[in-house]
């Protein structure tokens, strides 16, 4: 029952994302709508470490930079349009997942996450110093060339028009999607959720979980490159502050708003995210006043994140809403004997 | 890269004598930072990503009084570490409170917020380019010379006062009823709250003295550095650096970070005047690999 109705939901989502430029011919609402799927990839690809496998990710900025700028560099100087550049850079992200994944997860807590975060100021200071690829502290300035995808012999798409970027984001961001909930779903994903809530107990039924958490970092930071790549082409170049440590915050704030008890609740933050932005960039210079203010709102007055509540408050599982509010502040055995 | 620079240097004593200086006056503001981030961390547990922000507000105080007070840098020392300090208790009061128990995605998402809204804030009082700090009238008189090299003498203010408030610092917390409280809180907080001791307000003493330490950072690296909305953002990492590479709890251990940060700032920008902050993110790396408690810090259990 509840997978037929989870079915529906996905394919009414779809739907929604191919009408939605018929209903709002506007680039205003496409171009927002692009922000939305980027940040929202970015923000499920993190979930997958916080939500899922209860990994605090402060590094989560390297992979977005080193996908943005593999995207750029590789378009601006070679040939091997964007299939395969898409394909390098998840690569490239792999790779820096297994080297970061390795040291990290030897650590826990306050460590773990300020390791990854040394480690992203690597790749930051990499793209700033590395002038003669990265451009340095201007970016890959100058826009990056969108070569025709060929997807069979004689028929080829151009993403260059902000309505076929569109439909390419959409394709992207939900086959990616699609990828991360099989991934969740499946036996891999079920031990994932069996480190966050007992770590001990798992590793005495005999799981080896640095392993697991070595290969949640890779599929995370693949999908992070990926949504770091869109983003390049978005804006046709890459930036520094791209891979800069508060980048990686971004994520983290959608998911604090979105929920991180549900699959799509990163969703839900990236669009609230970008309508704050949006909002905020054109009524005030002083944006992140005002976002940090509601982080610190949301933060301090223990509210659980949009999805969390609808689901857990007002859905069918009510009793676990008092649960997960005990847990932000910190409970965890009252709320357990509360809610279960 | 550029070892012979590096080489050269060490070839002549007067280079060699500059370059240690402003090693010196990196690590004793570092260590001032630093020092309070990690009381925090060891004690309420805590990383707090809005120290940097205290630093700026310790900078942009000791403007304020500079240009708009008359001028007088004594009251900017009392001013500045005890506003950012009286910000600090507010703080830990009114928002951290709330959080000491909650897991630590929240934790970093309040203390990230506040930085946001401090940083904000600051361009909102102060606007967005920087402002010089004017140095005290005091220290506007020709350099110390040492051996052949040329020191401001605003060096050594930096230097006395570093070395005065470790002194304090390690006085107070080792050998004051005080130091004893904060640090039976932060090995056992229940027990501490069983003799009849009020925890909460150690904790919100503590990060309030946070707040004074990182207030007289940027009060010290106020008239160096000019003050700019985003000089926090660049020392909270180095911090952090500092704090674990010392070891958590240990202030000599901060102290011994911190120069070793500023060494390699300070000749690394001869040697490899590009990688210099690459080999201190590979240090800590390192440190945090083999020694995850840091070099002086006890280990977890």
């Amino acid at each position: 029952m509840k997978r037929i109705g989870s079915y529906w939901l996905w394919i009414l989502a779809v739907c929604f994302l191919v009408l939605f430029p018929l209903c709002f011919h506007s680039l205003f609402y496409i171009n927002n709508m692009i922000d939305i799927l980027i940040g929202a990839l970015f923000g499920v690809s993190l979930n997958l470490l916080i939500g899922y496998t209860g990994l605090l990710s402060l590094g989560q900025n390297a992979f977005f930079g080193l996908g943005s700028y593999t995207m750029g560099v590789l378009l601006r100087q070679t040939s091997l349009g964007i299939p395969l550049t898409l394909l390098s850079l998840m690569f490239l992200g792999a790779v820096y997942a297994v080297f970061m994944g390795y040291f990290c997860t030897r650590l826990t807590r306050f460590y773990f996450a300020f390791l990854t975060l040394a480690f992203s100021q690597i790749v930051y200071i990499i793209i700033i110093k590395w002038t003669s690829l990265t451009g340095g502290q201007q970016g890959l300035i100058g826009g990056i060339p969108v070569p025709l995808i060929h997807l069979l012999p004689g028929l080829s798409v151009d993403i260059g028009p902000r309505l076929h970027f569109y439909y390419f984001t959409v394709v992207l961001v939900v086959g990616s999607f699609i990828l991360c909930k099989a991934v969740v779903n499946s036996p891999f994903g079920w031990v994932l959720r069996s480190i966050r809530e007992n770590a001990t107990r798992a590793q005495f039924v005999g799981i080896n979980i640095r392993r697991y958490q070595i290969g949640i970092f890779v599929i995370s930071g693949i999908f992070t490159a990926v949504a770091g790549g869109l983003t390049a082409l978005n804006i046709s170049g890459a930036y520094p502050d791209h891979a800069e440590w508060i980048k990686g915050a971004d994520p983290i704030f959608m998911i604090l708003i979105g929920g991180m008890k549900n699959f799509f609740g990163p969703v839900v933050g990236a669009a609230v995210m970008v309508f704050l932005n949006t909002f905020l960039t054109s009524h005030t210079r002083y944006a992140s006043f005002f976002l940090g203010a509601v982080m610190i709102f949301i933060v301090s007055s223990a509210r659980m994140g949009l999805l969390d509540y609808l689901f857990y408050q007002k859905g069918v599982f009510k009793g676990a809403s008092a649960k997960i509010r005990a847990m932000m502040r910190g409970r965890e055995k009252k709320a357990l004997e509360v809610g279960e | 890269m550029n070892i012979h620079g590096l080489l050269d240097c060490f070839g002549s004593s007067s280079c060699v004598i500059t370059q240690s200086a402003s090693a010196v006056v990196i690590a004793m503001i570092l260590f001032l930072v630093a020092s309070g981030l990690s009381l925090i961390f060891g004690v309420l547990g805590i990383s707090n990503f809005a120290h940097g922000s205290f630093y700026m507000l310790g900078a942009y105080i000791t403007y304020t009084v500079m240009t708009r007070l008359g001028g007088h840098y004594w009251l900017a020392l009392i001013l500045a570490p005890l506003g950012v300090g009286l910000l600090g208790l507010v703080v830990e009061r009114f928002l951290i409170r709330r959080i000491y128990a909650s897991p630590h995605i929240y934790q970093f998402l309040l203390t990230f917020g506040l930085l946001l809204v401090l940083d904000d804030g600051t361009r909102f009082i102060w606007g967005f380019d920087y402002k010089s700090v004017q140095m005290a009238r005091i220290f506007q008189r020709p350099p110390l010379f040492f051996l052949g090299s040329a020191i401001p003498a605003y060096y050594g203010f930096i230097i006395l006062m570093g070395a005065f408030v470790f002194l304090l610092l390690w006085f107070v917390l080792s050998k004051t009823k005080f130091g004893k409280l904060v640090s039976a809180s932060a090995s056992d907080s229940n027990m501490v709250e069983c003799l009849g001791i009020d925890v909460r307000s150690v904790y919100t003493l503590v990060f309030a003295l946070g707040g004074v330490l990182a207030g007289l950072g940027g009060l010290l690296a106020g008239p160096m550095r000019s003050a700019t909305p985003g000089m926090g953002f660049s020392i909270i990492i180095e911090s952090f650096i500092v704090m674990v590479i010392g070891g958590v709890g240990s202030i000599g251990g901060v102290l011994t970070a911190a120069f070793m940060v500023g060494v390699m700032r300070s000749f690394g920008i001869l040697g490899f005047p590009d990688f210099e902050l690459f080999f201190i993110f590979f240090l800590v790396i390192v440190v945090l690999i083999i020694r995850p408690w840091g070099l002086f810090g006890q280990p977890l259990e």
